[in-house]
């Protein structure tokens, strides 16, 4: 697995991500339809994430826990804003209450997620997020500095050393 | 990289300020060298007074620097405040980089996956 590309556009704010699996995409796609399979993804080792209720269908939505090392839960949602089965995914994005009710003071994004059959075999998936303004990627960044940090300290060299054996 | 978002008055500053694609343009148009306020003013369908505004939100936001050059105003790109800008995204990049190396590392997992971590359900 390599992360081929990760853009940043300040002017657009958008962020783009890519990255390419060996496995198919019908495999990959699990990843996102199973909650079980969600929650060993979505949250960094020290956050793990715990599903709630897991809809894909359009209006449907997501809402998710992540535990901190102290016990600490912060809750997050999605609301589904289309779906195609097993290649693309869309929704919105955003921070809960302790009670998981959508938090309308924190920024909400859009999140295109694209899969597609790479040419000679698995898959490329593709991130893009959108934030509403500015202030909420300014907000988001300080508001990702926890995770940010942590997978800076123990998985950036795994990323780095992936992407330097690919050349 | 993190250190930067501790000012968050500066960091609002920031994005404020590269939010309008005229300041935009002013700040690519710097990075190439130095341009005087009136060269500038001559880019945009705007008057002086308009783009020297422009000019005094950039220099608040630590994006441009301004000096005088005989009785001209030159402007100069910050480089060092934009790549804090740069950093700022990169870090937002970073949590779904990593998210994708997860992705990749369960998908490596072998089918039939013996539940290993073993939670009662």
């Amino acid at each position: 697995m390599t992360v081929t590309d990760v853009r940043t556009d300040p002017a657009a704010l958008t962020m783009t991500i890519s990255a390419e699996f060996d496995a198919p995409v019908e495999r990959a796609w699990q990843l996102w339809e199973d909650p079980r399979q969600l929650e060993r993804w979505w949250g960094p080792p020290t956050y793990p994430a715990t599903v709630v209720d897991h809809d894909l269908s359009v209006g449907g939505g997501v809402t998710y826990f992540m535990t901190g090392p102290e016990g600490d839960r912060h809750h997050g949602w999605w609301r589904l804003v289309a779906v195609r089965a097993p290649s693309r995914l869309e929704f919105e994005d955003g921070f809960a209450d302790d009670a998981g009710r959508p938090n309308p003071d924190l920024p909400t994004t859009t999140t295109r997620v694209t899969l597609e059959e790479r040419p000679g075999g698995g898959t490329r998936m593709t991130i893009e997020t959108t934030f509403p303004s500015t202030a909420a990627m300014e907000q988001m960044a300080a508001m990702g500095m926890e995770e940010g940090m942590t997978l800076a300290v123990g998985q950036m060299d795994d990323i780095l050393r992936a992407g330097a054996t690919r050349g | 990289m993190v250190v930067a978002i501790r000012d968050e008055q500066r960091a609002d500053r920031l994005f404020q300020a590269l939010a309008d694609a005229t300041r935009r343009d002013i700040v690519r148009r710097s990075l190439q060298g130095g341009h005087s306020v009136s060269a500038l003013a001559r880019c945009y369908p705007m008057s002086l007074t308009a783009v020297q505004k422009h000019v005094a939100v950039l220099e608040r936001a630590g994006l441009v620097t301004k000096e005088r050059n005989g009785r001209e105003q030159v402007v100069r790109a910050d480089v060092g405040t934009l790549r804090t800008a740069h950093e700022l995204l990169d870090q937002l990049g970073t949590v779904w980089s990593d998210r994708m190396d997860r992705f990749g590392e369960l998908l490596a997992e072998p089918d039939d996956d013996e539940t290993e971590q073993g939670a009662p359900t």
